[in-house]
Formats: C-alpha cells, sequence, structure tokens
C-alpha cells in the first residue's frame, strides 16, 4: 500500500498555504494529521498530486478558553483535547467525545480541524461540533468567514468550505448542563455503528433546552432541531424520550454495511440516543 | 564438590527441564528489536516483486498490455502466464492434489487472483508499475454459494473437463458436476440412517461455519536468492512447513533438492496462514533465476486477507438421535465445503476433509455417517487449518453445537447431557464410529472439575433469576453460559495414513552434544510464537541431564535440520517433541556405556539419575553427564565410536487427544446487540505439562482468536465475489479493550503411546473456544426459544436474534 | 517518481540526513533506508500497531506519516529505549511474564507501553487495556502484556521511589 508520488509543501503561514491552494485548485489538498487521508491515499482512492502540510503554520494548536467561549485551532488533535484540563471542565463532552475516536496513537495525531473539515460521515466531531452549535472559521485568498457547524455539511466529503478554503479555528459557547457522547462501535479503532451527542438544560424538573445530534447515521451528520424541540418543556418522561427518537428516526437516513443492515441501525440510532439522553439528563 | 552437596531437587531444578516455566530465552531478541523476520532481510542488489491482481470474481483475460508498465522508472519486468508457460510454471500443484494458475492463464476465478508479476527495484517502484500495467478483462457470471455452483451451468474450471466435455475422476474420486470437487465419507451410511429413523427423538439443525483468515500479524513473503555461479537456490520465507517447501520447489522448479536451501527465519505468527505454497513464492523463484539477483516479495494485509489461505467456509448439516433419556445413539453429518477457485486444502492426502470425521467429539457414540462435498466457487482457494488440526475446529462446533440443540429438543441440561454422554476413562483406547482410536482421556473428571470451578448450578440459578427479571422488564440485559467439552485430534501423523502431497508426516531430531557439556538440537519443525528453541530444550535436559540453558535449539534451515514436515496442526509436540526424547535417549543409551566404562563397572549396573549415571547402590560413585560428554570426545573407549551424536526419525504410531473443558459466562444487551463476557474458564487436558507458563500463554492467545471468530471475524463477499472485509478496519482482531482476563485450569492425562506422554496444546483453546463463545451467546437466547444461529455473533446478528426472537416489544 | 527531497531526522539520538521522495512512509525510512528493523509493517491502515514509534513525544503509527511529514523530529524506536547490558524496565517484564509469542508486535508494543508509563506511570489495568488498544497482538490474548507492563511499572515506580 504505496500512494502515488505527490509534491509536498510545508508553507510557513497560511498566505502561503492559500497561495498554494490558489494555485493548484482541486488538485491539491492540506494536511493536518493525515490519518483519514494518507490510508485513502495508500489505497489509492485518494488522489493528491500537491500535498500541503500545516504543521509549519502557527496559531493554529491552540486551545483558547474565555468566560463563556472556547476556541479550538484546526490543528489541535484529539490528544491535547483530551489533556486539556480546563477544557474538560469548560466542556466535558469534547474529552468524552474523543476518548471514543480511533486509538490512542491515532489520537496523537488526528485532528480536530482534519476530522471536521474532511467530510468523513464517521467522523465524530462533526456531529459533536453540531450538537455544540459551533462554527468554523475557514481562511481563503478573499479573506475570513464563519460557517456554522450545522450549514457545514453537504454531503459525504462535501462541504461548504470551498477548495480554496482552509478551515483555522472552531469556536463554541461554553455549553451549560447536562451531556452525553454516546457511541457503539464493533472495537477500538471503528466508526461508530451509531452515535449520539446530547446537551440539555434543565430547571427544576423541567428540560429548558435540548441539543441532538447523531454520526454516522446518514452521509452527513444529522442534527435534529425536532428532537431537541421534543425534549424542551417535557420532564424527559418515556413519550418525550419516544418523540425525540422519532424525530431522529425521521432525520437519519443510514445505509448498510459491515457494521448491519438498515433496520438494525435506525434501531440502535433510537437506543443509543435514549442512552444519550438519559445520561445527559442524570449530569444535567 | 559441589555436586556432593547439591541435593536431587536442586539438581532437577537446576535442570530447568519438564515442568518447569522455564523463561523464554527468544525473548531476548524480540524485546530488543532485532528479531530477524523475512522482510528484515536486506541482501545486495535485491530486487522486489508484487502482483497486478484482478479486481473481478470471475472474468476471461482479454488482454496484458504492460507496454506503459514498463516504462516506469524502477520497473525491470512484468511477468504474465505467457511468460511463465515455456517453464512450466504458470500452474503449480497444490497440497489437496489441485492445480493452481501461478498466474492468471486467460481466466481469473477469484478476485484479488495473481494477474502479473512486476519486478522492480524497489516497494514504490512496484506500486507504481502495477498501476501502470493495463488488463482487458470480460467479466463472466459470479458463483459465491456452493449450492448454486453445484447446480449452474456456469463451468468455473475448464482446464478440469475432458475434450467431450464430460467430467473425469479429480484426485479425491468421481466428481459429480463439473463445479465439483470430491465426495468423501466416513462411517456406515445404511446403519446410521436406521438408528435415526428409529430412535426416540432426533434434533437436526443446518448450520454454517463461516469463512475466515488465520490472518497472522506477519503476511507471507519470501526472498528467492539464485547464485548463478554455483547453481544453488536459497529461498527465506515465511513457511512453516521448510522442508516441503523444498520438496515441492524442487519438483515444480526441476532443480536438484539438494541445490536448494530453504530457511524460515523468525516468523510472525502463522495459525495455517503459512503452510502453503503460493504464487509469490514460485514468482520470485523464477524472477531470480531470470535476472540473477535476490528478489523479494511481501504480501500486504489486503493481498493476504484476499489471497492465501483462508479457513473454514463448511456448510453443515446434523441429525442426532438418542433415546428418551437422552443416550445418543448415531449422528449424521453432512457437509458442503467451499473451497473456492482451486483447491488448495492444507490436508493430509487421504483426508480431503482434513480430521472431520472427528465430529463424533468426545461421545461414546455407536454409530456415524460424515459426507463432505467439496465444490468451487469464485472465491480464494485456501482451506487451512487457522489455529486447528485439520477441520478440527468445524467438527468440534459440529457436535458440541448439536449437543446443545439435542439438550433443547430433550429439554434437559446440556452439561448433564454431556456427562451422560461422555467416553468412559475405562474405554480408553477408544474406537470411534468414523474410524479413529482415541488414545487417552478422562472427561468426568475434566467436566466435574470445571462445573464445580464455576459453580454450575449457581450460574443456572442466576441466570433463571435474569430471565424472570427480564420478562418483568427489570433488565435488558440477558446472561448466557457457555459450554464446551472438546477432543482434538492433534500430532498427524502415522505415515501409514498421513501424507501431504505423498510426503510422509513424521518429525526429527537430531542431536550433538559439546565436549564440554553443551549440546546442540535441530528440528524439522519452525516456532512461529510457540517457543520452541525453549521448550524443546527443556525435553532434552531431561532426557539427557544437560541443563536446558546450555542446549541450542535450531530450527528452519534445511541445509542443516533434518527433514520432517513443519509445525502446524499441533503436530510439533506430539511428533518432534517426541522424536526430541527418542533422540536424547539414544544420546543417553550411548551415555550409559561411556559412563560404566569409565566408573569401571558393567552396563547394567549403573542407572541415569537426573544429570549423571551413578553406580546401582552406591549413588557416591557416578559420571556427571559433562563428564560423559568430555570423555565421549577425548577418551579412547574400546568398541564405542568416539562422539556423543544422535539422530531420531519418529513416526507416530497414533494422532493425540487432547481435550478440555470450557465455560464463558456472558452478558448480552438485548437492545444493542452487544456481549460482554463476564467470565471464561479454560481447563485443558494436554497429557504431559512441558512448559506451564507457555501452555498458558497459548491458552490465552488461543482463546482470544476464538472469541474473534465467534464474535464477528469473517471474510465477508458480495454477491460479485468482492471480499467486503480486506482490512483490519472491517476484519475483526480484538484489541486489548475487547478481551477478557482468562482463567485457566488444568487435568493432567498422559498419551499412552507418547514418549513423554505430551500431546500439544497450542491449538485446542482455538478448538475449544469457538463452541465455547458460540453457545454463550446462543444458551442466552434459548430460554426465549432460540436453538441456533450462525457465527459471527456481531452486533448485529446478535440484535436479529433478539429481534426475530421479538424481543425487542 | 517526485523529485527527491534532503531531510534529516534523529532517530535514537543519531541524525540522519539523505534524499527521498517526499511520499516515502516513515516505517520504511526507518526499515529500508536506516536499516533499524525494530518496527514491523502489520496491516498499513494504522489499525494494528506494529510500527509504532515515538515521535517528538507521541506515539506514532509510522505506517500512516510521510518522511516530509516527519522531517526535523526526533525519532525514538525500540531500538533507542535499552540495551543489551541494561534493558528497559519493560523489555525485562515482557521477558518475565511471557508478554510475547511470536514477537511481531512486540517493539510496537512496547514502544507504546513506555510512552503510557510516561503519562500514567501507575495505571490500573483498564487504563493498560484502553491505553495499549492501538496496539494488535495475534498470539497472547494480551492478559501476559497486561501483566508485564504492571509489572514494569512497578518496577519503574519503586527504583524512582529509591533514587529519590
Amino acid at each position: 500500500m504505496i500512494p502515488a508520488a505527490f509534491e509536498y509543501y510545508r508553507p510557513k503561514d497560511m498566505t502561503g498555504v492559500l497561495s498554494l491552494l490558489g494555485e493548484h485548485g482541486d488538485n491539491a489538498r492540506v494536511i493536518a494529521g493525515g490519518h483519514s487521508l494518507i490510508p485513502m491515499m495508500k489505497l489509492r482512492m485518494a488522489d493528491v498530486p500537491h500535498l500541503i502540510d500545516l504543521q509549519g503554520v502557527g496559531g493554529l494548536d491552540d486551545i483558547e478558553l474565555s468566560a463563556n467561549s472556547i476556541r479550538i485551532g484546526a490543528m489541535v488533535t484529539q490528544h491535547d483535547i483530551i489533556d486539556h484540563n480546563g477544557l474538560a471542565s469548560a466542556a466535558p463532552i469534547l474529552r468524552e467525545a474523543a476518548l471514543q475516536i480511533a486509538d490512542p496513537q491515532v489520537r496523537y495525531m488526528g485532528t480536530v480541524g482534519g476530522n471536521v473539515a474532511n467530510g468523513d460521515p464517521g467522523n465524530d466531531m462533526p456531529g459533536l461540533m453540531q450538537c455544540l452549535d459551533a462554527t468554523f472559521t475557514v481562511v481563503g485568498l478573499d479573506g475570513e468567514r464563519d460557517i456554522p457547524a450545522r450549514q457545514f455539511y453537504e454531503a459525504a466529503y462535501m462541504t461548504a468550505r470551498e477548495d480554496e478554503e482552509v478551515l483555522t479555528s472552531i469556536t463554541m459557547l461554553i455549553p451549560a448542563g447536562g451531556y452525553a457522547y454516546e457511541k457503539q462501535k464493533r472495537k477500538i479503532g471503528d466508526y461508530a455503528t451509531a452515535a449520539a451527542a446530547v446537551l440539555l438544560t434543565k430547571e427544576g424538573n423541567t428540560c429548558k433546552s435540548a441539543s441532538i445530534a447523531m454520526t454516522n447515521l446518514s452521509d452527513i451528520p444529522v442534527y435534529s432541531e425536532e428532537a431537541g424541540a421534543a425534549l424542551v418543556g417535557s420532564s424527559l418522561d418515556d413519550t418525550a424520550i419516544k418523540a425525540a427518537v422519532t424525530a431522529v428516526l425521521g432525520d437519519i437516513d443510514p445505509s448498510e454495511d459491515n457494521r448491519g443492515p438498515v433496520a438494525f441501525k435506525k434501531h440502535l440510532a433510537g437506543v443509543i440516543l435514549r442512552r444519550a439522553i438519559e445520561r445527559a439528563w442524570s449530569r444535567a | 564438590m559441589k555436586d556432593e552437596v547439591e541435593s536431587r531437587e536442586d539438581r532437577v531444578a537446576g535442570l530447568k527441564g519438564m515442568g518447569c516455566s522455564r523463561k523464554r530465552v527468544e525473548d531476548a531478541r524480540f524485546t530488543q528489536g532485532k528479531g530477524n523476520y523475512v522482510d528484515d532481510l536486506k541482501l545486495d542488489g535485491m530486487l522486489f516483486g508484487d502482483f497486478v491482481r484482478s479486481p473481478y470474481a470471475h472474468a476471461r483475460i482479454v488482454n496484458i498490455d504492460t507496454e506503459a508498465a514498463l516504462k516506469v522508472p524502477g520497473v525491470l519486468a512484468v511477468l504474465t502466464a505467457k511468460d511463465l508457460e515455456p517453464l512450466g510454471l504458470h500452474w503449480m500443484p497444490t497440497l489437496a492434489g489441485d492445480k493452481q494458475m501461478v498466474l492468471a492463464d486467460g481466466k481469473v476465478l477469484f478476485q484479488g487472483q495473481e494477474v502479473a508479476y512486476v519486478v522492480v527495484q524497489d516497494r514504490y517502484a512496484a506500486a507504481d508499475g502495477i498501476e501502470a500495467v493495463e488488463v482487458d478483462y470480460e467479466e463472466l457470471p459470479v458463483l459465491v454459494n456452493p449450492f448454486e455452483a453445484l447446480k449452474s451451468d456456469v463451468v468455473l474450471r475448464e482446464d478440469l473437463l475432458a475434450e467431450d466435455g464430460s467430467i473425469p475422476d479429480g484426485a479425491h474420486g468421481p466428481r459429480k458436476h463439473h463445479n465439483h470437487i470430491f465426495t468423501w465419507e466416513a462411517g456406515d451410511k445404511d446403519p446410521t440412517l436406521e438408528v435415526i429413523d428409529n430412535a426416540d427423538v432426533v434434533a437436526e439443525e443446518t448450520m454454517y461455519y463461516h469463512r475466515t483468515h488465520p490472518c497472522p500479524l506477519e503476511t507471507c513473503g519470501c526472498v528467492a536468492s539464485m547464485d548463478k555461479v554455483n547453481g544453488k537456490l536459497t529461498l527465506w520465507g515465511t513457511f512453516q512447513a521448510p522442508h516441503a517447501i523444498r520438496t515441492v520447489v524442487s519438483l515444480i522448479s526441476g532443480i536438484e533438492e539438494h541445490n536448494i536451501r530453504v530457511i524460515s527465519p523468525d516468523i510472525g505468527g502463522g495459525f495455517g496462514n503459512k503452510v502453503g505454497a503460493y504464487p509469490g513464492y514460485v514468482c520470485s523463484v523464477v524472477a531470480s533465476i531470470v535476472t540473477g539477483k535476490p528478489v523479494k516479495w511481501i504480501e500486504d494485509r489486503m493481498d493476504n486477507l484476499m489471497t492465501t489461505a483462508f479457513a473454514r467456509d463448511y456448510h453443515m448439516t446434523g441429525r442426532i438421535a438418542a433415546t428418551k433419556e437422552g443416550k445418543i445413539t448415531g449422528v449424521h453429518c453432512s457437509v458442503t465445503a467451499d473451497h473456492g477457485g482451486f483447491d488448495a486444502c492444507a490436508d493430509p492426502t487421504k483426508f480431503p476433509a482434513g480430521f472431520m470425521n472427528i465430529c463424533t467429539g468426545s461421545y461414546d457414540i455407536p454409530t456415524a455417517y460424515l459426507e463432505v462435498d467439496g465444490v468451487y466457487t469464485n472465491k480464494a482457494p485456501g482451506g487451512v487449518s487457522y489455529r486447528c488440526s485439520f477441520r478440527v475446529t468445524e467438527a468440534v462446533y459440529f457436535i458440541e453445537r448439536m449437543i446443545e440443540v439435542l439438550a433443547i429438543k430433550l429439554n434437559m441440561d446440556a452439561a448433564e447431557l454431556r456427562r451422560i454422554n461422555f467416553i468412559k476413562k475405562e474405554q480408553f483406547p477408544y474406537q470411534a464410529a468414523l474410524g479413529w482410536e482415541y488414545d487417552s482421556g478422562d472427561y468426568h473428571t475434566a467436566w466435574d472439575k470445571a462445573l464445580k470451578a464455576v459453580d454450575y448450578d449457581g450460574l443456572r440459578a442466576e441466570q433463571a433469576q435474569r430471565v424472570e427479571d427480564f420478562k418483568a422488564g427489570k433488565t435488558r440485559k440477558l446472561m448466557g453460559i457457555g459450554l464446551t467439552f472438546f477432543t482434538e485430534i492433534v500430532g498427524a501423523g502415522p505415515v501409514k495414513n498421513c501424507d501431504i502431497l505423498g510426503l510422509g508426516m513424521f518429525d526429527s531430531c537430531e542431536i550433538r552434544i559439546h565436549p564440554t557439556g553443551s549440546a546442540i538440537a535441530r528440528l524439522g519443525t519452525i516456532s512461529q510464537g510457540q517457543g520452541h528453541a525453549t521448550t524443546f530444550a527443556q525435553i532434552l535436559a531431561s532426557e539427557i541431564g544437560l541443563p536446558a540453558d546450555s542446549i541450542t535449539i535450531e530450527e528452519g534451515d534445511t541445509d542443516t535440520a533434518p527433514y520432517g514436515l513443519g509445525t502446524y496442526g499441533s503436530r510439533s509436540t506430539p511428533v518432534a517433541g517426541a522424536a526430541t526424547a527418542m533422540a536424547g535417549r539414544k544420546i543417553r543409551a550411548k551415555a550409559q556405556m561411556i559412563a560404566a566404562y569409565l566408573l569401571e563397572v558393567h552396563d547394567d549396573d549403573v542407572e541415569f539419575d537426573v544429570d549423571r549415571f551413578a553406580v546401582k547402590g552406591a549413588p557416591e560413585k557416578f559420571k556427571t553427564m559433562n563428564e560423559i560428554a568430555f570423555a565421549a570426545y577425548n577418551q579412547a573407549i574400546p568398541g564405542i565410536e568416539p562422539g556423543l551424536e544422535a539422530v531420531s526419525y519418529y513416526d507416530p504410531p497414533n494422532m493425540t487427544y487432547p481435550f478440555g473443558a470450557y465455560v464463558c459466562v456472558m452478558d448480552i444487551d438485548v437492545d444493542t446487540g452487544v456481549p460482554v463476557i463476564r467470565r471464561f474458564y479454560a481447563l485443558d487436558d494436554c497429557g504431559t505439562r512441558i512448559n506451564p507458563m507457555i501452555i498458558e500463554g497459548q491458552v490465552h492467545g488461543g482463546l482470544t482468536e476464538a472469541l474473534a471468530v465467534a464474535l464477528g471475524q469473517e471474510i465477508a463477499y458480495d454477491d460479485m465475489g468482492n471480499v467486503k472485509t480486506g482490512t483490519l478496519m472491517d476484519f475483526f482482531l480484538p484489541t486489548a479493550w475487547e478481551v477478557p482476563n482468562y482463567e485457566t485450569d488444568h487435568t493432567v492425562t498422559p498419551s499412552p503411546h507418547h514418549p513423554i506422554g505430551a500431546k500439544g496444546v497450542g491449538e485446542s483453546p482455538h478448538v475449544g473456544g469457538v463452541p465455547c463463545f458460540s453457545n454463550a451467546v446462543q444458551d442466552a437466547f434459548r430460554p426465549f426459544g432460540n436453538t441456533h444461529t450462525n457465527m459471527p455473533h456481531d452486533h448485529w446478528r446478535i440484535w436479529k436474534t433478539a429481534n426475530e426472537l421479538g424481543l425487542h416489544g | 517518481m517526485s523529485k527527491k527531497q534532503h531531510y534529516k531526522i534523529t532517530v535514537n539520538g543519531k541524525e540522519e540526513e539523505f534524499l527521498a521522495e517526499p511520499r516515502e512512509l516513515l516505517i520504511h525510512t526507518l526499515r529500508e533506508r536506516l536499516k533499524i528493523t525494530g518496527p514491523h509493517i502489520g496491516c498499513e491502515t494504522s489499525h494494528c500497531g506494529a510500527c509504532t514509534v515515538t515521535v517528538n513525544g507521541k506515539s506514532v503509527k509510522s505506517c500512516t506519516v510521510f518522511v516530509a511529514q516527519a522531517d526535523g523530529t526526533e525519532i525514538t524506536t525500540i531500538e533507542g529505549i535499552g540495551s543489551p547490558d541494561a534493558l528497559h524496565p519493560l523489555q525485562e517484564a515482557f521477558k518475565e511474564h511471557h508478554g510475547l509469542q511470536c514477537g511481531f508486535c512486540t517493539p510496537g508494543m512496547i514502544i507504546r507501553a513506555s510512552k503510557l508509563l510516561e503519562e500514567i506511570p501507575n495505571p490500573s489495568e483498564e487504563e493498560i487495556r484502553f491505553g495499549m488498544a492501538g496496539n494488535i497482538c495475534r498470539c497472547t490474548g494480551y492478559q501476559n502484556i497486561v501483566k508485564s507492563i504492571q509489572a514494569a511499572a512497578a518496577e519503574m515506580n519503586s527504583a524512582k521511589e529509591a533514587a529519590e
């Protein structure tokens, strides 16, 4: 398993990256940790004549916490997320999810930016970021623009980012309330058979807000506004949870693969979602 | 002197002989990254070879255009079947008496089949060169189901038809259809059918033991180096049977066997994957002969999973008859075996379905009949024994499932059903209905010990409560208790009925004692992780009285090792281990004469005592083996040749029959299909125990491979013959996270015919483990009407079982 | 083929400079170019961990890193953590507790464990199993690997205490 030859660049700043992207268009790809892209290149399923490594570009690997918001640079790794105690107390769902991604070695290399940017429906961070209502900042030759995570994904490997743009950071408000990232996979290193990200707040015994997103159950991550709405105002009784599950089942569109047929995945999506809701509620 | 103060106990301990958990001598190099695996080998001017492989499962090859590839920098040559044909090497014989294309000769029969061989300067040029070879394929109808293949007009193997279109006999007798390979029968058909027709109770079940793969962490590979000056070919490779490879290479290449040296360096796991001969070996040899340079071929993981040596793929139907009280009266097993595009099963010649006829298991079943039909399909060839002895895994799975199905039919406890049908201790040696003579066993003792260890009655009570709780809506988890009692048949085997390609399945050991009391022993086997360098030295230490630490064990070089058939089917200890003991005894016999001479007494007046010969009745008068070794070389002894060496070629009188009792406790999440192994208890009886530490390690490893096979590992194909599980993303190899801790236990029932009573253990945990894990899953659903579901029990299939039983509301 | 570039990496304390295609995989740089054959190739898709080495203090699967990405890094392989006369406690423990059989996964396993013990000096069994889950072993069933790592941790901790 050896990739086709390519030209390699390690620009020292974003201007250099953007000018290379401008020059080579869709013949170029940026690489962060490379743990999604390199296997595809080795299997010769991705042809990348020009490979632009972001590791020389400064300022992309910071985690910044303010009183009410979080900014994560695109080159922050899953390991960095797990290792960052401030982040773990501000938004523990990030660590909970990151621990369920791949394996230790891959988490050292795999970046949050790469995970959200490449549009692989198997990746965990896109659904998580939709749940968190995060915003992705991308930069192009015309400058920066912000794209809400919930509007970023168009189809498998197709996103709102233009070929000439680079995703540089992810920002979000510090989430309040209870959380859960629930994932079922066949083994360590596998993508989700089904996964659910849930954030809930409660007032007394009433759900005040709810955010729900699902992973690997469609060709894009699925943020289900309706599912969240089904919970708000309820005491998370069985009827409310059933309504949320029904809403999610209406939004997802899983396909059969080695993890199982559609019927199983739909059923599992409901089970996983219910568990995530219950866990988040217990933490709210 | 030290010897005088040392107690006998200390002297025994100092030898680190049999029964001691000696630390492994192999580990120093492996822990320091200094193993020497085939891909570590770098030779001057070494070239690489790699294959253009078919993307189609069944296609005619219209044209192969190599022009563009030859222009790729670093590409030296592209070999196709046309280039090999003048040498007669475009096809090669398989271990099963069939022949297999080395490179596609007009058509391809499975996805990943070798189409052309690119000879290049480095791996990178190989990958580029392969991309540049243009092959025109004309797709043909694909047969991936053996039952359909037996009805289809599509001929997979035109080469096996006579000119008039008739179907000549195959290597194993008449063929019923152009996609049929053989029918193999054992036992008595009519009496068995009669017993079944007249039985009180008959349980029937159809089961599919899915296709999987041994998948050692190191893939297959070789380096061929033809020395044109001296006319010598050296072939390093991942060979579980180096001598057999030498003979096969000689037979198909015409190079005289003395001019071929086959070397198996360190091997990164085999599990059956590295028994066969593959096109990569042949092409590398040819490329080295053509170029005069060493040529290396190393599979990548996809090549490995898709092409070399699948295992299992048995469709089995069973009927088991019993009295109302549960005494089994007969069993009928009918198998349709999917062998893929070529019959390349690695079985002894007279056993085209391996030792499937051990499928009466550990039970006293008076009448039995087995029929196996081998079938060609558009899948990869293979059919190797994946950590088992020639289809024993299939046989044990069959009978241990049939026992469970019968227990359900009888509404009996499955542990009790086993107990009342076990072959009794006093019945050994036991003549089984399908032809084998079980050498020894004490099944009741082992079974009782196992059930007591896990508090079997307590587990059943807990399970009953769990079912109540489940029905009452208090839990969504079911509990399964998996039981298995297995008897293996290993140590192939007696030359009178065991050979591969005509090569008798004896094995060998040659020992040289050095004058200063150390030694080297060479064997016809080859370790792939079993620790032979450690354990064979222990056997010798006990036999010849020299410390194991002073004995070097060497394997895998055909120029130095005596001829042997290699390591697979748990045959090393039963066959080569016996040869080692016997060679040791020859050393000891000569040492006795030398000692008697030195002590100035008659030969019969000295006796062996741990590390010395002493005068009978006068233990203070003795000669140590060290002293004897020195004298053997350096003292002129009348009537005795100088030197102290021996060789033994051991043809075992019978197989050995290790057995064991396993219990698995599993909790199953009905809603997600996720199983959690709460407890696994494994009692193994492998006869005399050479190194308990290594035995335990073998059991842990074998159980983990069993867990993988039972719970998710498969080579799956779609209808077009595409492999769906070609990387480790989808081919299930569990990590430390998915694997439980195991409890190990043992009884000791020595083999009566083996020189040291040892039976072999490496494969037992796999053979017994697979049905045990599977039975645990199935047992969890038994209270809800489940009788049988097929493996692998991955999440969605477990969920499906629950779903079909109506457990999702 | 693309043009060869000049690269410099430090492996086990030794600086290495060479020309290579950027697509060269780090595992091949180590094994083929530098003849450091301890790290092995098992799966090639970053699942098995046989090729694990430490790159700039991180456990990395070197089959999924291009040499161009590794330019300028410091790398430690199994060959760099002990010597025949002074084995690393993990090397000793794997020998002592039968933590290996065929040995093919062992270099990756030990180098990964060395990093794990840096991060978690006294890991629980669960932490070991989770922290080692990027390395596949086909022979041992992991039980003795876990035992070996626990033993090495105990040994390293008591050595550290004695030194303090």
